[in-house]
């Protein structure tokens, strides 16, 4: 709302000529914008024009903007691996129970937190923001994970990792600033109980929060692979990042994927199919990134409303 | 607020009203106490009862007494680490990576936000926004196998642009003297755009009398930035700094882990990588804690330090 008044006022002043100070200034702002957004462009470009060309043509350095020889060899190599199909399994049970539980709990904790009128809010709020200050270190937090006996099994990436502690904070913003008082009040009058309002009456209105709150966890789950790393050692549970780690950054022969039937050209395909692979395993993000981009922006808004 | 309620009351009767206050409360709410129950729990054993599992740095642990039957073992860890020359190495790696990250990655958001705050065609201003802003979605693994394809030696693009211009190729991630820049710059590559929008936000609301004002007096757009834009900012920026420094030595281990190879161990080596590699992979549980809570131990002073200087500077801190 504000942005918008704010920027009719300014077009209403822009009515005053510029300056020619001014104007060059303008001119140089679009320049260097122009510039970053191209910088930040072309890498993504490049990787799925490479991704879409011919082995040859990746492996020789003929692809510099648009796909060359286009063929989709290195998807097909991809998609026909069991690793990683296995691997996209995996992490989407991930992403959508690790949301599930983050979400859940990052609600019960932030709408309390958010009621003036619960005692101990102050403390329970330093409670949680000291953790963003100080922690005991990977080694302890391992030896609890160890000892409630969640190594090596699912658990350990649904649950150590679960509240963020920054998503409390948007969450608690947004209920403070969009949950009337007045409403609140009402429903005390009407005898309704804390647990009933907050289900039929504080959920339902905190819709956009919680879309942001899926959101955010979610890329987080889909992301994540360090606690993978740390915490699992059958291969069967491997999330899809720690595929791709094994495949791209250990360089473990990425033609291990593939059948003998296509040995043929394998180290070029083995090259092509990296490419591919950034892009397989991006793919969900990359899609719903245009629907979803206003949706982080908000929650980065509310969340800066009030730190 | 709690204070001028009972400012006026004794000692003794503050004390019976904060009593009364939670039994009223937990009346009311006891629901609520339910339902913050499972995330308390949640913060307890995930994050509090490690904090307490960080005395082992002064044991001897051992998996059998486990972390209170352990024997203690005084400094004795500590002393390991302090006096092992890779300590210093380790120490300057993490503090010179993180202060060359905070150096960049601190003023390019704000520089990104005037600018486009500048912008009038709004299809370009959202175009901008929507490519900056994207690859902060891109995964570690995914973003560091990128820069590994881009910047391979033979086949890499950099490489073969490089040598369009008759430039010899470059093993980028092999040189340690390039790691903290590839490091720093490709994290302002994924960052800058999301990072800005706290700052267009800021932006937004700025009271749009004082551009009026300004425009009337006859000032330029670098003055109405300097002298409007700048001060509007300038609360989000300090709180936002106060934190990027006092996570300066909790440098993001994904990224520099991934990015590691032997030939640039020299500069990417740093205390978290250090403590991952001997605790987990070599099991040297004790000793890895003591060198975990030494680095938690300096952010935290960081942290206060810079949040001081920060109330004393510019009035806004943490708390």
């Amino acid at each position: 709302m504000v942005s918008r008044e704010g920027r009719n006022v300014k077009d209403v002043s822009t009515k005053i000529k510029d300056s020619a100070g001014d104007r060059l200034f303008v001119i140089f702002i679009y320049v260097g914008l122009s510039l970053i957004t191209l910088s930040i462009l072309y890498p993504l470009i490049y990787i799925v024009s490479s991704s879409l060309s011919s082995p040859l043509a990746v492996t020789s350095g003929r692809v510099w903007l648009w796909p060359v020889d286009v063929t989709l060899d290195g998807y097909k190599a991809v998609l026909g691996s069991s690793k990683v199909i296995m691997g996209y399994a995996n992490s989407l049970f991930y992403t959508v129970f690790g949301t599930i539980i983050a979400v859940t709990l990052t609600v019960l904790l932030a709408y309390p937190l958010s009621r003036k009128s619960f005692f101990g809010r102050t403390f329970l709020m330093f409670f949680i923001l000291f953790t963003m200050l100080f922690s005991g270190g990977l080694i302890p937090e391992y030896l609890v994970v160890q000892n409630l006996g969640m190594v090596d099994t699912r658990w350990a990436l649904l649950i150590p990792k679960a509240i963020a502690v920054w998503q409390v904070i948007i969450a608690r913003t947004f209920f403070q600033t969009s949950i009337p008082e007045e409403l609140v009040e009402a429903s005390e009058m009407d005898g309704c109980s804390d647990l009933r309002f907050l289900w039929s009456v504080v959920i339902p209105l905190a819709k956009p929060i919680i879309a942001v709150l899926v959101l955010m966890y979610a890329i987080m789950q889909w992301n994540s692979y360090f606690d993978a790393l740390i915490y699992l050692k059958s291969e069967a549970l491997y999330p899809l990042q720690l595929v791709l780690r094994n495949i791209l950054i250990l360089n473990t022969d990425a033609s291990s994927l593939m059948s003998a039937s296509e040995m043929m050209e394998r180290q070029q395909l083995a090259e092509l199919m990296k490419y591919s692979l950034i892009v397989v395993a991006s793919l969900p993000v990359l899609i719903i990134y245009p629907f979803v981009q206003k949706y982080f922006m908000q929650g980065m808004l509310i969340g800066s409303v009030k730190g | 607020m709690k204070a001028t309620q009972t400012s006026g009351l004794s000692p003794a009767l503050q004390k019976r009203s904060i009593a009364s206050q939670a039994r009223r409360s937990w009346k009311k709410h006891w629901q609520f106490y339910l339902l913050v129950l499972p995330p308390v729990l949640y913060f307890i054993i995930f994050k509090y009862i490690p904090m307490f599992g960080a005395i082992i740095a002064f044991k001897d642990y051992n998996v059998v007494q486990g972390v209170m039957g352990s024997p203690w073992a005084g400094f004795k860890y500590f002393e390991m680490f302090f006096s092992n020359p890779q300590a210093w190495t380790l120490i300057k790696n993490t503090f010179l990576l993180s202060l060359y990250g905070v150096l960049v990655s601190f003023p390019l958001p704000i520089l990104l936000a005037l600018a486009l705050n500048e912008v009038r065609v709004r299809a370009f201003k959202r175009t901008v926004q929507m490519v900056t802003y994207a690859p902060y979605f891109i995964s570690t693994v995914v973003l560091v196998s990128m820069m590994m394809l881009l910047l391979a030696p033979r086949l890499g693009i950099f490489n073969n642009l490089l040598n369009v211009f008759g430039v010899e190729s470059i093993n980028f991630l092999g040189e340690s003297e390039l790691f903290r820049s590839i490091f720093v710059w490709s994290d302002a590559w994924q960052n800058t755009g999301y990072a800005a929008v706290i700052y267009l936000a800021a932006l937004a609301g700025i009271n749009p009398a004082l551009y009026e004002a300004a425009k009337v007096d006859g000032a330029s757009r670098i003055q109405k930035i300097l002298y409007i834009d700048l001060p509007g900012i300038l609360p989000a920026a300090s709180i936002i700094l106060i934190l990027s420094v006092g996570s300066l030595m909790a440098i993001g281990f994904e990224k520099v882990y991934l990015l590691q190879n032997p030939m640039n161990l020299e500069t990417s080596e740093v205390l978290a990588t250090y403590v991952y590699k001997i605790g987990l992979l070599n099991a040297n549980f004790s000793f890895a804690t003591a060198v975990g809570l030494f680095n938690s131990v300096v952010n935290l002073i960081l942290l206060i330090a810079v949040n001081i200087i920060a109330r004393r500077v510019t009035g806004n801190s943490l708390w």
